[in-house]
């Protein structure tokens, strides 16, 4: 029998004990959160031990919650067991005033890319990542834009006006 | 039975096919000798022989191509050639949407073009950023290269195209020889940064 969600689970809470919460299943992907500092952690143990060998992430982003006041960024890592076919999802909650949160590039070389996409659109500060700097945006610009604090339209235009646009 | 379709039907006489020669511009004729203002042939050559620069980035470039094909077939107005280097070309063709860090380069672009040069903004995005306000795109590219005609339309079709590129033409004709000289001219080089 191949690993199930509920194998994973206990050999986390056996490992972690109470410190991984807001565990869920939406559509099956098995779900939890661990605290910002312990993300190195779970992902070293998940990637590590032979009956788990989530050796594949497959994505990194970001969401920004602006009603979780001292953890409005949250940093979600998708990773793949490719033997058993099965996938999981880690998330870690960072305060937006100090958005440090450890780098996954030590584990995984393809965070180098979305960590610094993550940091280009969400500042997300990955703490050790080798070049963090932006990649897809122009240099120049001084804000993140995905952030939900900055409206979604180009702030520099003068005449797109209220009658027009509906600014 | 008569063919339904006839070739070679057209009178010897070119006067009757319907093609519009450039004419003369204004001058005094005499006996052996025509004798015109400069700047008005060199418009003449100079409009009846762009080269363009195509710099398509999206869905209007898919436009040019229709407008290059043999349909609408660009090259009546004297443009069968589509340049590919900026060096050699007289008309920066922008057409689709620029991001920001797109700009920089139909800046470089533009910069590598000789004098006289002309640009011409194809489609909503290149003009004034189109659907597209969002952070990351250029809101028209008279952002960072002056421009000489809009063409609105997302995309427009190859016959607006033709008629900027018409309207091209007519700038084209009409400019004097010395505007590249004014300090006019030079004052909108300057707003862009441009020597």
């Amino acid at each position: 029998m191949g690993l199930t969600n509920e194998i994973i689970k206990n050999r986390l809470s056996e490992k972690f004990g109470g410190v991984l919460t807001e565990w869920g299943e939406p559509y099956g992907l098995l779900t939890l959160t661990a605290p910002k500092e312990m993300n190195l952690k779970v992902m070293n143990f998940l990637y590590d031990e032979p009956d788990l060998k989530f050796r594949f992430l497959t994505d990194l982003t970001a969401v920004h919650y602006p009603d979780r006041k001292g953890e409005e960024l949250c940093v979600v890592y998708h990773l793949h067991n490719m033997v058993d076919n099965i996938r999981i999802r880690l998330k870690v909650y960072a305060p937006v005033d100090q958005p440090d949160v450890y780098t996954a590039t030590g584990l995984f070389s393809s965070a180098n890319w979305m960590e610094r996409e993550t940091y280009d659109f969400f500042g997300v500060n990955f703490v050790g990542h080798p070049n963090l700097k932006r990649i897809l945006n122009v240099d120049e610009m001084d804000y993140f834009p995905m952030r939900k604090e900055f409206p979604l339209e180009d702030q520099s235009r003068i005449d797109k006006d209220d009658e027009m646009f509906g600014r | 039975m008569a063919r339904p379709v006839r070739f070679n039907i057209k009178s010897k006489d070119t006067k009757d096919w319907g093609i519009n020669m450039a004419s003369a511009p204004d001058g005094m004729t005499g006996e052996g000798f025509f004798a015109a203002k400069l700047s008005d042939v060199v418009g003449l050559a100079r409009k009846n022989s762009i080269w363009p620069l195509p710099f398509a980035t999206s869905c209007c470039g898919i436009e040019f191509m229709a407008t290059m094909g043999s349909h609408y077939d660009l090259s009546r107005f004297g443009s069968e050639r589509v340049g590919f280097s900026p060096r050699q070309c007289d008309l920066l063709m922008v057409m689709g949407t620029i991001a920001k860090k797109m700009g920089p380069v139909v800046k470089q672009v533009y910069l590598q073009m000789a004098e006289p040069r002309w640009v011409i903004a194809v489609g909503a995005c290149a003009s004034s950023g189109g659907i597209f306000d969002t952070y990351s795109v250029l809101q028209g590219i008279d952002q960072v290269v002056p421009v000489d005609v809009y063409v609105p339309g997302c995309p427009p079709r190859p016959e607006a195209i033709l008629d900027g590129f018409m309207k091209i033409q007519e700038l084209v004709g009409n400019e004097s020889i010395r505007r590249r000289n004014t300090d006019k001219y030079k004052l909108l080089l300057e707003s862009y940064g441009i020597q």
